[in-house]
């Protein structure tokens, strides 16, 4: 299905039905009835309350990054006395934050390049080309999507160890494209198939060699799909907890955020350093309120894309 | 499509089967085999046959996980979907209707976007973020206001009747948005004439929901309700970070993923563990066809 469906519909995505004939007797004309009126503020008002509380948690999160200890347990709901940055800075720097985080852009991108460029590719020739064995290849990536990846976890630690990868970028990197190709198979095999063939034709007829098609005919025109697949990855690689916790339990200097942001809520239980856990939170929480924020609507879409189908 | 067609396909194929390979489906096979075996990691592994099985029936922390998988499977997807249903057909078809348009509740746009934000948070750092929140000490989010009224502190993961609820209203509270977002999808591709057709005969917006709405999002809801208890069979992450002592007090909170890592990568028991793993695959496999069989019905169409 073409992901553009399952952008978040507004009212207008409704086929227009302006100019209806039978004028005053449409029923929205007439006042809603008093149960009407009951029910559509009582929506409101779950509305407001769910709202409240998906934001409230984390703004009290942002504030309390401000604090100090003291103030964190005598004041909770109060906003901070004065802008403590240095607790930030202490996240940061001696907690190693900035470090988690940095090493998580670093695999969450090499792996979704990696992922998107061996799905398309593979995903790209499993949906267009007829040759002997494909469907079996097919269903190989496909059936990945219904097992679970703890059924493979002691394997796979042994796998990467002997391969010498276990403790590196490179190790998690590879892992976490192997697991995302089902999906990321499944899904462009399916936009792939979609594309006009008559588009690659006329690229053959002149001359265009089977990659150059792929690369400068073929992935264009599947831009919607590609990006829609890669938020899908960038978001489920950038939340991973599972795989680096095994594969990179020994380099502390290699652990990604999700990793990081969970051990350092352990030791702040022993060094009573609250504020600077919940600094390490903010400092984890706003880049993906940004990001959200820009691309909301891509995201969304991106993401119920595997749902919608 | 003629010439040098296989060449460039087994060119195209290799990289992504090759790895594909040796990281998913060698270690799967491989889990299969494990679980026949005794290792520890150390000396070669000896073939058992079914003892590890036979020993999980006796495991109570195993039958423990497994209860709670039960408790996930029915509460996590009722909960959810019952939430998100009423939430999306209120900013979908809620407010009043203008020429025939059905139009969302006022402010729909805001409250989408604010629903859907904790689905791009990464559960990890989510469950840390609860961790706070539940804290049981005048620190706590909940707690704090609590104790400014001279209540009593609830001691949210520390009471084992409760803690296994906290978690999933964590869990509830991430995945509500996402199922807005996918049920207001399925809302908008609803032709407007049919709730236009059924207010014309008087329906009630109740009424509308009911048999106008529902039966017609029947395919999304069947996702829905698969998606949520694929979730519900992992919850690692969440279990991991925001439980006591990972999967406590005293494993009134623990899931089969939890027993997975700590006998593979505390214990060593790798056999085991394995075994552990194949169990769960066959029960998420029992779930999934369940699932299909018995919401099999005819859809509607329109």
């Amino acid at each position: 299905m073409n992901p553009q469906s399952t952008l978040p519909p507004t009212p207008a995505a409704l086929p227009p039905k302006t100019g209806d004939p039978s004028g005053p007797a449409r029923p929205g004309s007439q006042g809603p009835r008093p149960e009407v009126r009951f029910f559509s503020r009582l929506g409101h008002v779950a509305l407001a309350v769910w709202a409240v509380i998906v934001i409230v948690p984390i703004l009290w999160t942002f504030l309390a990054a401000f604090k100090n200890t003291s103030e964190i347990f005598s004041s909770p709901w109060t906003l901070p006395a004065e802008l403590r940055w240095e607790n930030f800075s202490r996240a940061w720097t001696k907690a190693h934050v900035g470090r988690y985080f940095l090493n998580s852009v670093i695999v969450v991108s090499c792996s979704t390049f990696l992922t998107m460029l061996l799905g398309s590719m593979a995903a790209y020739v499993l949906a267009r080309y007829k040759f002997w064995g494909n469907r079996a290849v097919y269903f190989l990536f496909v059936s990945g999507l219904a097992f679970p990846v703890f059924l493979a976890l002691v394997p796979l630690f042994f796998v990467v160890k002997n391969l010498g990868l276990l403790d590196t970028h490179t190790g998690v990197v590879l892992v976490y494209a192997a697991y995302s190709l089902p999906f990321t198979v499944f899904f462009l095999a399916a936009f792939f198939k979609t594309l006009p063939s008559s588009v690659a034709e006329a690229g053959m007829i002149d001359g265009c060699g089977h990659s150059r098609l792929f690369f400068q005919v073929m992935m264009p025109m599947a831009k919607p799909g590609l990006i829609s697949v890669a938020i899908f990855n960038i978001i489920g690689q950038w939340a991973q907890y599972q795989l680096p916790l095994v594969l990179l339990s020994n380099a502390k200097d290699k652990w990604v955020l999700t990793q990081g942001i969970a051990d350092i809520s352990v030791n702040a239980g022993y060094e009573a350093d609250w504020s600077g856990l919940f600094a390490a939170l903010t400092i984890a929480i706003l880049p993906m309120i940004i990001v959200y924020a820009v691309f909301q609507r891509q995201i969304q879409a991106g993401l119920t894309s595997g749902a919608v189908k | 499509m003629r010439h040098g067609k296989y060449p460039f396909v087994i060119g195209f194929l290799f990289a992504p089967v090759a790895l594909y390979v040796t990281f998913v489906i060698w270690p799967y096979a491989q889990a299969f085999q494990i679980s026949m075996t005794n290792w520890r990691g150390l000396s070669a592994p000896q073939w058992v046959g079914f003892d590890n099985y036979r020993r999980l029936l006796d495991d109570g922390a195993f039958w423990k996980a497994v209860q709670h998988h039960g408790v996930l499977l029915l509460a996590l997807p009722l909960i959810t979907v019952a939430i998100a249903l009423f939430f999306a057909f209120l900013l979908n078809v809620g407010g009043k209707s203008s020429g025939g348009q059905r139009q969302g509740v006022w402010g729909a746009k805001f409250y989408r976007v604010v629903f859907f934000f904790p689905q791009v948070l990464a559960v990890a750092i989510i469950a840390v973020l609860f961790q706070m929140v539940y804290r049981p000490n005048e620190s706590g989010l909940i707690n704090g206001v609590l104790m400014k009224f001279g209540l009593e502190p609830i001691l949210f993961l520390v009471k084992p009747n409760l803690a296994l609820w906290s978690i999933i209203a964590v869990l509830v509270w991430q995945a509500v948005g996402f199922y807005v977002v996918l049920f207001s999808a399925g809302m908008a591709s609803i032709p407007g004439e049919i709730y236009e057709a059924a207010e014309m005969d008087g329906a009630t917006k109740v009424t509308l929901f009911f048999r106008v709405t529902l039966p017609l999002l029947w395919d999304t809801l069947q996702v829905a309700w698969v998606y949520l208890g694929i979730a519900a069979f992992d919850a690692f992450a969440i279990v991991a970070v925001l439980s006591v002592d990972g999967g406590g007090p005293d494993g009134a909170t623990t899931v089969l993923a939890m027993e997975i890592y700590r006998n593979a990568f505390v214990y060593s028991k790798y056999g085991y563990a394995s075994a552990m793993g194949v169990a769960l695959f066959f029960l998420t496999l029992t779930f999934a066809a369940l699932t299909l069989r018995l919401t099999k019905r005819e859809s509607v169409e329109y």
